[in-house]
């Protein structure tokens, strides 16, 4: 009767433990038509989440003075005074996440034993930095060790000893030691902790999703906990919550990217900073973006995604080559080491005297990856069907952890290198340490190597290509949950998605505000935190289930 | 004249196929061809099927009933996309050549404006087939 041999089903699919439930994906759906164009919506969230981005935008732009001195405290507030519970989350997240690479249930298959990979580990691995990191290596990779090695402002890691004496003249016998603990303390921000965050989420949704059939809908994760319920009003909420943080991550992110981007492209080309060149920016960013979400997730994010990585590389192996590899290796396996040996005193939450760096970074960090996770989460689930749980942590936790510690050290050692080198004429330590300007950071040390013109120009295509991967990436992951799990919605709701954010980025940008809700989106890292916790539980729940055959 | 018909379906929204559906039939009666129907589905769970085994039954289940109610030698072929809303076509063109079809016969709307925006699937498969296709109109 069948005729599947050749592009049906790549294998029989083998056992799963699906759940009984008497919920259809898309029974909450509304279908039809807004003139000639078709929707396939999810009812509540939806509405509630558009609207709710609409009221907010509506707020900062009303009340600007109130929203930005409600949610500057808000931030702080939240990160200074729940840093031990954000600092002892994340650790559960790695402990849990290393554990259970270790243990049996370490061979359960996401997608039934005897499903095959979707993607190979090319596209794979791609995509995983694309959606969830690139951006942030480019911003802070030269940026946050720069500032460890020589913040004067009391906020070095553990309380490390400063490399340079008031006057700006290097103290040898520091250097060492503060070069030592820059890396540590940036790479720890980069490593196991914020890949521990993202894993945590995508295996529990690949779990619901690929074993279970569980609409792909961040509620899923919730089954094992609230039952039934969770299609109601408990579900809506969890869900509304991601769409309303990975919405305003983006377009804040977006926004203040652009800024960036000009800041760059003043530096470089001396392009005009201005309000104009910043929106062109973001149209130019959405429009890419728009077009990848039309070519879809093969055709469109996944090319991107690892023409990116190539760029990336080349970037990467430049600067190494050019800022001496031989040097900098060295620097990456001492930054290794160091890592290895600081990480269990950096992610201690009780009893620090250097709370600038805990609460002002780490905090800061945790709450940030946290507020991502929903979305980064989804699609890294999305794309992992057919590995083992085993497979899928090693290569979303330990190959990641790894290359983001050679890119720190190789970014941020060429950076420490041009501090030390001549503290008077570093443009690293001139926009870093004398002047803040973060944004300049990455210019000021290809500044210092050969064909500073020629790389700089690389840095802004790679910034704005990896704003490009993760709006696409994103707006794919609220069509989903929008659409209530399905991923066969009507095209013009992810062009709506897409096209939304820019909007929401450009009235922010010009009516001001993107700073303070970037504070709020990051604040949701509140209560995603114990989102977090409740999806190792039932991730444990279900893999036991999945073991027993239950 | 025609050795092979595939008609595509989205179990879906079966309801809304009937004419392509009798189409095809009439059609496999008269050339005495068989037919096969193709459906796309994804790995991540769906309205229809929490895996693609599940949607595969459904769509045997599907063509055996057609074949019970025409009398006509009936056959199913599942495609698995990443991104079904961008992959429909490819996915179809696919089916076409893997299957060995030399007509197709598809449901499709009217065209309206968005057409220029979107092409219909019905209208990017005529373009781009080597097989015959027709293309019926569900109004």
């Amino acid at each position: 009767m069948t005729d599947q041999a050749s592009t049906g089903i790549p294998d029989p699919e083998g056992a799963a433990d699906i759940i009984d439930t008497e919920f259809e994906i898309g029974q909450d759906n509304i279908e039809g038509n807004v003139g000639p164009f078709g929707f396939d919506i999810h009812n509540p969230v939806f509405l509630i989440s558009g609207l709710s981005v609409v009221a907010f935008v509506l707020y900062a732009l009303i009340a600007p003075e109130q929203a930005a001195t409600f949610f500057g405290w808000l931030r702080p507030a939240l990160t200074s005074t729940f840093d031990w519970f954000f600092l002892s989350a994340a650790n559960i997240f790695v402990i849990f996440c290393l554990f259970l690479i270790v243990s049996p249930w370490g061979s359960v298959r996401l997608g039934g034993k005897d499903a095959t990979p979707d993607y190979t580990y090319v596209g794979w691995f791609a995509m995983l930095f694309a959606a969830g990191m690139g951006i942030g290596l480019m911003f802070f990779g030269v940026l946050e060790p720069a500032y460890y090695f020589g913040t004067p402002w009391g906020d070095a890691p553990l309380g490390t000893v400063r490399p340079f004496d008031e006057n700006g003249a290097l103290i040898a016998a520091n250097v060492e030691e503060a070069r030592r603990m820059a890396l540590a303390a940036t790479s720890y921000h980069w490593a196991l902790h914020p890949w521990a965050i993202y894993a945590v989420v995508a295996l529990a949704l690949a779990l619901f999703s690929f074993n279970k059939g569980l609409p792909l809908s961040i509620r899923s994760a919730f089954y094992p906990l609230l039952g039934e319920r969770v299609w109601g009003w408990p579900g809506h909420l969890i869900d509304i919550v991601a769409v309303f943080a990975t919405l305003f991550g983006l377009a804040t992110s977006l926004g203040l990217g652009a800024q960036q981007a000009n800041a760059g492209l003043e530096f470089v080309y001396g392009v005009p900073n201005t309000v104009t060149v910043q929106v062109v920016l973001i149209i130019g960013i959405t429009a890419i973006a728009l077009i990848s979400v039309l070519r879809g997730l093969d055709g469109g994010v996944k090319v991107l995604s690892e023409i990116n990585m190539v760029i990336a590389i080349l970037l990467l192996l430049f600067v190494l080559f050019t800022a001496g590899a031989v040097g900098i290796l060295t620097e990456f396996a001492q930054g290794l080491l160091a890592y290895t040996q600081e990480v269990i005193p950096l992610s201690n939450p009780f009893g620090r005297e250097d709370t600038g760096y805990m609460q002002g970074w780490t905090a800061f960090y945790w709450a940030w990856w946290i507020s991502w996770s929903p979305f980064v989460g989804m699609f890294i689930a999305r794309v992992s069907r057919g590995r083992t749980v085993r497979e899928f942590l090693t290569c979303v936790l330990i190959i990641p952890s790894l290359v983001c510690i050679l890119w720190m050290a190789v970014f941020g050692g060429a950076a420490i290198n041009d501090m030390i080198a001549d503290p008077a004429t570093s443009l690293v330590k001139a926009n870093v340490i004398d002047s803040y300007s973060p944004e300049l950071s990455l210019f000021a040390m290809l500044e210092s190597l050969p064909l500073a013109s020629i790389t700089s120009t690389i840095g802004i295509v790679l910034v704005i290509v990896f704003f490009v991967t993760s709006s696409d990436s994103g707006s794919l992951v609220i069509d989903t949950i929008t659409a209530g799990g399905k991923v066969d919605a009507p095209v013009p709701q992810r062009v709506f998605w897409c096209t939304f954010e820019g909007l929401v980025a450009i009235v922010l940008l010009i009516g001001g505000g993107l700073s303070s809700l970037q504070a709020m989106v990051i604040s949701t890292g509140l209560p995603f935190t114990l989102v977090l916790l409740v999806m190792c539980w039932a991730i444990f729940r279900g893999l036991q289930a999945e073991r027993n055959g239950t | 004249m025609y050795k092979k018909i595939i008609v595509p379906v989205d179990l879906a929204h079966a309801g809304k196929l009937t004419k392509a559906l009798k189409t095809a039939a009439d059609l496999a009666r008269h050339y005495q061809a068989p037919v096969c129907y193709v459906g796309v589905t994804t790995a991540t769970p769906g309205s229809l099927a929490h895996n693609p085994a599940e949607y595969t039954t459904k769509l045997e289940a599907f063509a055996r009933t057609q074949g019970e109610e025409n009398g006509i030698e009936t056959s199913s072929h599942t495609v698995v996309a990443h991104d079904p809303t961008i992959d429909l076509d490819p996915a179809l063109l696919k089916a076409i050549d893997d299957t060995g079809s030399d007509l197709v016969v598809m449901a499709s709307h009217v065209p309206n404006v968005v057409d220029y925006l979107w092409p219909s699937n019905g209208g990017t498969v005529a373009g781009r087939s080597k097989a015959s296709v027709f293309v019926v109109r569900e109004s």
